[in-house]
Protein backbone atom coordinates (compact mmCIF):
# COMPACT_ATOMS: atom_id res chain seq x y z
CA UNK A 1 0.00 0.00 0.00
CA UNK A 2 1.33 3.42 -0.89
CA UNK A 3 0.06 6.92 -0.22
CA UNK A 4 1.73 9.98 -1.76
CA UNK A 5 0.91 13.67 -1.29
CA UNK A 6 2.98 15.76 -3.67
CA UNK A 7 3.04 18.94 -5.71
CA UNK A 8 4.91 17.28 -8.59
CA UNK A 9 3.07 15.79 -11.55
CA UNK A 10 2.94 11.99 -11.74
CA UNK A 11 3.08 9.67 -14.72
CA UNK A 12 -0.27 7.89 -14.68
CA UNK A 13 0.82 5.23 -17.18
CA UNK A 14 4.04 4.44 -15.36
CA UNK A 15 2.32 4.36 -11.98
CA UNK A 16 -0.47 2.10 -13.27
CA UNK A 17 1.99 -0.24 -15.01
CA UNK A 18 4.23 -0.50 -11.94
CA UNK A 19 1.19 -1.14 -9.75
CA UNK A 20 -0.12 -3.91 -12.01
CA UNK A 21 3.22 -5.57 -12.73
CA UNK A 22 4.13 -8.93 -11.25
CA UNK A 23 0.80 -9.70 -9.68
CA UNK A 24 0.22 -13.43 -9.39
CA UNK A 25 -2.78 -13.50 -7.05
CA UNK A 26 -4.63 -10.33 -7.99
CA UNK A 27 -6.94 -11.03 -10.89
CA UNK A 28 -8.13 -7.44 -11.06
CA UNK A 29 -6.48 -4.03 -11.04
CA UNK A 30 -8.69 -0.93 -11.15
CA UNK A 31 -7.27 2.56 -11.64
CA UNK A 32 -8.93 5.95 -11.57
CA UNK A 33 -7.50 9.39 -12.17
CA UNK A 34 -9.02 12.83 -11.60
CA UNK A 35 -8.31 15.62 -14.06
CA UNK A 36 -8.76 19.40 -13.71
CA UNK A 37 -11.70 20.10 -15.98
CA UNK A 38 -13.09 23.35 -17.30
CA UNK A 39 -16.88 23.14 -17.23
CA UNK A 40 -17.88 26.75 -17.94
CA UNK A 41 -15.02 27.84 -20.15
CA UNK A 42 -13.51 30.29 -17.66
CA UNK A 43 -11.28 28.10 -15.52
CA UNK A 44 -7.57 28.93 -15.68
CA UNK A 45 -6.22 26.76 -12.91
CA UNK A 46 -7.01 25.01 -9.66
CA UNK A 47 -5.14 25.59 -6.42
CA UNK A 48 -5.19 22.77 -3.92
CA UNK A 49 -4.40 23.41 -0.28
CA UNK A 50 -3.84 20.60 2.19
CA UNK A 51 -3.00 19.96 5.84
CA UNK A 52 0.55 18.58 5.92
CA UNK A 53 0.78 15.67 8.34
CA UNK A 54 -2.92 15.11 8.68
CA UNK A 55 -3.35 14.57 4.95
CA UNK A 56 -0.91 11.66 4.86
CA UNK A 57 -2.38 10.01 7.96
CA UNK A 58 -5.97 10.51 6.76
CA UNK A 59 -5.14 8.95 3.37
CA UNK A 60 -3.31 6.07 5.05
CA UNK A 61 -6.32 5.42 7.31
CA UNK A 62 -8.72 5.49 4.35
CA UNK A 63 -6.52 3.20 2.25
CA UNK A 64 -6.03 0.78 5.17
CA UNK A 65 -9.76 0.61 5.66
CA UNK A 66 -10.23 -0.22 1.96
CA UNK A 67 -7.56 -2.93 2.10
CA UNK A 68 -9.24 -4.52 5.12
CA UNK A 69 -12.84 -4.26 3.93
CA UNK A 70 -12.24 -5.67 0.45
CA UNK A 71 -9.25 -7.92 1.23
CA UNK A 72 -7.19 -6.01 -1.30
CA UNK A 73 -3.74 -7.23 -2.25
CA UNK A 74 -2.64 -3.63 -2.68
CA UNK A 75 -3.83 -0.03 -2.89
CA UNK A 76 -2.30 3.19 -4.18
CA UNK A 77 -3.36 6.79 -3.62
CA UNK A 78 -1.54 9.76 -5.13
CA UNK A 79 -2.92 13.26 -4.55
CA UNK A 80 -1.35 16.51 -5.69
CA UNK A 81 -1.44 19.94 -4.10
CA UNK A 82 -0.46 23.40 -5.28
CA UNK A 83 -1.41 25.03 -8.57
CA UNK A 84 -2.70 22.76 -11.33
CA UNK A 85 -3.60 23.88 -14.85
CA UNK A 86 -6.68 22.71 -16.76
CA UNK A 87 -6.06 19.21 -18.13
CA UNK A 88 -3.54 18.25 -15.44
CA UNK A 89 -4.09 15.15 -13.33
CA UNK A 90 -4.97 15.93 -9.71
CA UNK A 91 -4.94 12.47 -8.25
CA UNK A 92 -5.13 8.75 -8.88
CA UNK A 93 -6.15 5.64 -7.01
CA UNK A 94 -5.39 2.02 -7.85
CA UNK A 95 -6.66 -1.16 -6.24
CA UNK A 96 -5.66 -4.78 -6.71
CA UNK A 97 -7.89 -7.67 -5.68
CA UNK A 98 -8.58 -11.28 -6.58
CA UNK A 99 -11.91 -10.29 -8.12
CA UNK A 100 -12.99 -7.23 -10.08
CA UNK A 101 -16.02 -6.43 -7.92
CA UNK A 102 -13.80 -5.88 -4.89
CA UNK A 103 -11.30 -3.84 -6.89
CA UNK A 104 -14.04 -1.59 -8.35
CA UNK A 105 -15.88 -1.14 -5.05
CA UNK A 106 -12.70 -0.39 -3.11
CA UNK A 107 -11.67 2.20 -5.71
CA UNK A 108 -15.08 3.90 -5.44
CA UNK A 109 -14.87 3.82 -1.65
CA UNK A 110 -11.42 5.45 -1.82
CA UNK A 111 -12.73 8.17 -4.14
CA UNK A 112 -15.81 8.87 -2.00
CA UNK A 113 -13.73 9.18 1.17
CA UNK A 114 -11.03 11.25 -0.54
CA UNK A 115 -13.69 13.77 -1.53
CA UNK A 116 -14.88 14.60 1.94
CA UNK A 117 -12.62 13.02 4.57
CA UNK A 118 -9.12 13.89 3.38
CA UNK A 119 -8.03 17.47 4.21
CA UNK A 120 -7.80 19.00 0.75
CA UNK A 121 -9.45 22.23 -0.36
CA UNK A 122 -9.80 23.33 -3.98
CA UNK A 123 -9.77 26.93 -5.15
CA UNK A 124 -10.79 27.71 -8.71
CA UNK A 125 -8.87 30.46 -10.47
CA UNK A 126 -11.09 31.84 -13.23
CA UNK A 127 -11.02 34.87 -15.49
CA UNK A 128 -13.43 36.48 -12.96
CA UNK A 129 -11.27 35.83 -9.90
CA UNK A 130 -10.67 33.05 -7.40
CA UNK A 131 -13.23 31.08 -5.41
CA UNK A 132 -13.10 28.15 -2.99
CA UNK A 133 -15.00 25.13 -4.25
CA UNK A 134 -17.91 24.39 -1.91
CA UNK A 135 -18.46 20.85 -0.68
CA UNK A 136 -21.51 19.22 -2.22
CA UNK A 137 -24.17 17.43 -0.21
CA UNK A 138 -23.97 14.56 -2.70
CA UNK A 139 -20.36 13.97 -1.71
CA UNK A 140 -21.31 13.63 1.94
CA UNK A 141 -24.34 11.49 1.05
CA UNK A 142 -22.07 9.19 -1.00
CA UNK A 143 -20.40 8.02 2.22
CA UNK A 144 -23.62 6.57 3.62
CA UNK A 145 -23.59 3.68 1.14
CA UNK A 146 -20.39 2.33 2.68
CA UNK B 1 -1.84 24.91 21.93
CA UNK B 2 -1.37 25.49 18.23
CA UNK B 3 -4.47 26.54 16.33
CA UNK B 4 -4.41 26.12 12.55
CA UNK B 5 -6.69 27.55 9.88
CA UNK B 6 -7.14 26.39 6.30
CA UNK B 7 -8.77 27.62 3.08
CA UNK B 8 -11.26 30.51 3.54
CA UNK B 9 -11.05 30.21 7.32
CA UNK B 10 -7.35 31.07 7.01
CA UNK B 11 -8.15 33.93 4.65
CA UNK B 12 -10.79 35.43 6.96
CA UNK B 13 -8.57 35.23 10.03
CA UNK B 14 -5.53 36.36 8.09
CA UNK B 15 -2.96 33.87 9.44
CA UNK B 16 -2.39 30.14 8.88
CA UNK B 17 -1.58 29.30 12.52
CA UNK B 18 -1.04 30.76 15.97
CA UNK B 19 -0.20 29.66 19.50
CA UNK B 20 -3.21 30.15 21.78
CA UNK B 21 -2.98 30.13 25.56
CA UNK B 22 -6.34 28.74 26.66
CA UNK B 23 -8.05 26.79 29.41
CA UNK B 24 -10.99 25.94 27.12
CA UNK B 25 -12.48 22.55 28.02
CA UNK B 26 -13.91 21.79 24.59
CA UNK B 27 -13.49 22.88 20.97
CA UNK B 28 -16.70 24.90 21.26
CA UNK B 29 -15.33 26.75 24.32
CA UNK B 30 -12.21 27.59 22.29
CA UNK B 31 -14.38 28.86 19.41
CA UNK B 32 -16.29 31.10 21.83
CA UNK B 33 -13.00 32.47 23.20
CA UNK B 34 -11.68 33.19 19.71
CA UNK B 35 -14.95 34.83 18.64
CA UNK B 36 -14.61 37.26 21.50
CA UNK B 37 -11.12 38.32 20.45
CA UNK B 38 -11.61 40.25 17.23
CA UNK B 39 -14.06 40.78 14.40
CA UNK B 40 -12.06 38.62 11.97
CA UNK B 41 -12.60 35.57 14.23
CA UNK B 42 -16.31 36.33 14.46
CA UNK B 43 -16.39 36.45 10.65
CA UNK B 44 -14.63 33.10 10.37
CA UNK B 45 -16.70 31.33 13.04
CA UNK B 46 -20.07 32.97 12.28
CA UNK B 47 -21.58 29.71 11.02
CA UNK B 48 -20.19 26.66 12.80
CA UNK B 49 -22.20 24.32 10.58
CA UNK B 50 -20.00 25.49 7.68
CA UNK B 51 -16.85 24.35 9.50
CA UNK B 52 -15.03 21.15 10.38
CA UNK B 53 -12.51 20.62 13.14
CA UNK B 54 -9.54 18.30 13.69
CA UNK B 55 -7.95 17.74 17.08
CA UNK B 56 -4.38 16.47 16.95
CA UNK B 57 -4.98 15.79 13.26
CA UNK B 58 -8.07 13.62 13.77
CA UNK B 59 -11.45 14.80 12.52
CA UNK B 60 -13.81 15.27 15.42
CA UNK B 61 -16.82 17.25 16.69
CA UNK B 62 -17.09 20.67 18.27
CA UNK B 63 -17.91 19.13 21.65
CA UNK B 64 -14.58 17.25 21.72
CA UNK B 65 -12.52 17.80 24.90
CA UNK B 66 -9.23 19.71 24.66
CA UNK B 67 -7.41 18.26 27.65
CA UNK B 68 -3.84 17.35 26.64
CA UNK B 69 -4.40 18.44 23.06
CA UNK B 70 -1.47 20.00 21.16
CA UNK B 71 -3.07 21.06 17.89
CA UNK B 72 -6.54 22.14 16.80
CA UNK B 73 -7.36 22.92 13.17
CA UNK B 74 -10.42 24.65 11.72
CA UNK B 75 -11.39 24.44 8.07
CA UNK B 76 -14.35 24.25 5.67
CA UNK B 77 -15.67 20.87 4.48
CA UNK B 78 -13.00 19.12 2.44
CA UNK B 79 -13.11 19.04 -1.35
CA UNK B 80 -10.42 16.61 -2.48
CA UNK B 81 -10.35 14.11 -5.30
Amino acid sequence: MRVAVQDAAFDFGAEAAAFAEGRAVSGAVVTFTGIVRDVDGGLQAMEIEHYPGMTESALTDIASEAVTRWSLEDALVIHRHGRLEVGEMIMMVATAARHRKDAFEAAEFLMDYLKSRAPFWKREITTDGAEWVAARDEDEDALTRW
Amino acid sequence: MDVLYFAWVRERIGIPREAVDTQAATVMDLVDELRGKEERYEAAFADISALRVAVDQQLTDFDAPLSGVREVAFFPPMTGG
